[in-house]
């Protein structure tokens, strides 16, 4: 497509010439592996969905199970990223302004979730809240029951969207000019006004970024979850599971329309992710 | 002085302390006590019991087939990173901000849903199913399916790492080895190379522990069968629902040694070399 446009006008040029060779059998190599791994799968299942035709389709979405169920992620999710945004915003804060002993440690254990299999986390802390684990048991005198009920989802969720939240935020910290905080403070405002007048708008969209990030990984998430939810349908089911569990039915469209449900969702929270990135670097500056 | 007051730039003392306090108790709660429960249960009955674990020859297989794994699946991804950010870095041409995001787009779909799409690719009844029964060539519950699987959820690791860096280096380096006389691949190897060396080695390594611990799309696509598609998170998965904890989470401990060692390396990674692995973006 594009080289035939190449040729027919002289002045629209597909790549900007350049002494540096290689760029073909780079390029090539490049779309093609990425067309074998990443977009003809994943076209595949886009294809299988529209096979459903838009009222199959629309009987997958609309099953009860499957409404409870994408409730459940997604209402989770959104919880589980906003109190990521909040704490992660305080931890930022704390690991980039303050000198404390173990802040080092600490700055390197925030990427754990990224490390660590997600099943191990996943059985780690269904030991810690089941009603017998070290959290559990004085959780359950209080009348909080965590394991096998929405609360355990929401805390797996907390767990594998944390860094996203601190790791967005925290070099914005890092560049805050500590004059326009002088400058707030020499006209007279207290210091929370500073923080909250000049400090935190523009980490707002770095903040937003974050949220976001760490929406997208909670919705997909499964390992983590799966221990510690119990998985009872209408109750503690994600979708996610509801996937898995279709797939070993055989029941390969209701499976399909789950999936393409959950790409539709976290392709529009990709977008919203670069919409607020432009609109930042626009408002903002570089960002 | 008894009281100084605290500069103006800064909360105060009450405030630093306060917030100083929520980040130990939020980190500790979420991300060291489930660590260290791992380590916990797993020598929960002893030492001995503890690699009594290890005894198992599935859970050998299970160790052997999560390295076999990783060795397909890093080298293809450090290749394919290399090449995707030569030609992003190195080269303007059109939509090269539509393929970057198509290169990250892997990080953006849940890991069950990776599987899913190779199991309707390659499924009994996937698309290219009928053929690879006749042809009796296995995927979907065989090691080739795991591999693909365990690709395309590690896909963007190290080409995310370079591209940033090398955008930040430019071309004039390269382009005074070549004034110089040298081949492409010698500008590649002799001049590129060595600047990129330890983002690259980041991210590797950050792609060998992603490769090495997924999870849900390679439960997808495994089946499940012990001693010969169980890697070694499923093989915990099998060890928990059957309450043999002591194993399962000696089998864990190991995963999370695993994790350990790569956020040290890491860790070193970015205080030795912090400015040559710097230009990264944020995950």
């Amino acid at each position: 497509m594009v080289p035939t446009r190449e040729r027919r006008q002289t002045r629209f040029r597909f790549r900007r010439p350049s002494a540096i060779p290689g760029f073909p059998l780079a390029f090539g190599y490049t779309l093609t592996y990425l067309g074998l791994i990443v977009l003809i799968p994943l076209a595949t299942l886009v294809m299988r969905a529209s096979t459903l035709g838009f009222s199959g389709l629309w009987n997958v979405v609309t099953d009860e199970r499957v409404l409870s169920a994408l409730r459940i992620s997604f209402g989770l999710s959104f919880g589980a990223a906003f109190l990521n945004a909040f704490f992660g915003l305080v931890v930022a804060w704390v690991l980039v302004r303050y000198d404390f002993p173990g802040r080092k440690l600490l700055h390197a254990a925030v990427d754990l979730p990224f490390a660590l299999p997600t099943a191990v986390a996943g059985i780690a802390l269904a030991a810690l809240y089941a009603p017998n684990g070290w959290l559990g048991e004085p959780l359950s005198h209080l009348g909080i029951k965590v394991a096998y009920t929405p609360l355990g989802i929401f805390i797996a969720l907390v767990f594998v969207g944390l860094p996203f939240a601190v790791r967005t935020v925290e070099p914005l910290i890092a560049e805050i000019d500590r004059e326009i905080e002088e400058a707030s403070a020499t006209l007279g405002a207290t210091r929370s006004q500073t923080l909250w007048r000049v400090v935190l708008p523009p980490l707002a969209p770095a903040i937003l970024t974050g949220f976001a990030l760490a929406f997208a990984r909670a919705v997909g998430e499964y390992g983590s979850v799966i221990f510690i939810a119990g998985n009872i349908p209408y109750i503690s089911e994600i979708a996610p599971i509801l996937i898995v569990i279709r797939l070993e039915e055989f029941n390969y469209a209701g499976a399909t329309g789950i999936a393409v449900v959950m790409l539709a969702i976290s392709f529009a929270t990709l977008l919203v992710i670069n919409l607020i990135q432009t609109w930042s670097r626009r408002r903002f500056g570089d960002a | 002085m008894r009281n100084p007051p605290h500069r103006p730039t800064t909360e105060s003392p009450g405030v630093r302390i306060a917030a100083t306090l929520v980040c130990f108790l939020f980190l500790g709660v979420f991300l060291v006590l489930p660590l260290v429960a791992v380590f916990v249960e797993a020598f929960g009955k002893g030492v001995s019991a503890y690699f009594a674990s290890f005894q198992d020859p599935d859970a050998l297989a299970a160790i052997r087939l999560t390295l076999t794994i990783a060795i397909i699946a890093v080298p293809l991804n450090l290749v394919f990173g290399i090449a995707a950010s030569w030609a992003i870095a190195k080269f303007e041409f059109k939509g090269k901000s539509l393929l970057i995001t198509l290169i990250d787009l892997p990080f953006s779909v849940s890991p069950v849903v990776a599987g899913l799409v190779f199991v309707l690719l390659f499924g009994a009844q996937g698309l290219l199913g009928p053929w690879l029964i006749a042809h009796r060539i296995e995927v979907i519950f065989a090691l080739p399916g795991i591999v693909l699987a365990t690709i395309f959820v590690t896909f963007p690791f190290v080409a995310r790492e370079l591209i940033p860096l090398m955008q930040d280096q430019g071309t004039s380096d390269e382009e005074a080895a070549l004034t110089l006389g040298a081949s492409g691949f010698m500008a590649f190897w002799t001049v590129t190379l060595p600047n990129v060396r330890w983002a690259l080695l980041y991210g590797v390594l950050l792609c060998n522990a992603r490769a090495m611990g997924e999870f849900g799309a390679v439960a997808v696509v495994s089946g499940h069968i012990r001693g010969e598609t169980n890697t070694m998170p499923l093989h915990v998965e099998i060890l928990y629902n059957e309450y043999n904890f002591v194993a399962a989470f000696a089998v864990a401990s190991l995963l999370a040694l695993l994790a350990l060692l790569t956020l040290a390396a890491k860790s070193f990674l970015e205080w030795r070399y912090g400015d040559a692995i710097a230009g990264r973006a944020a995950h």
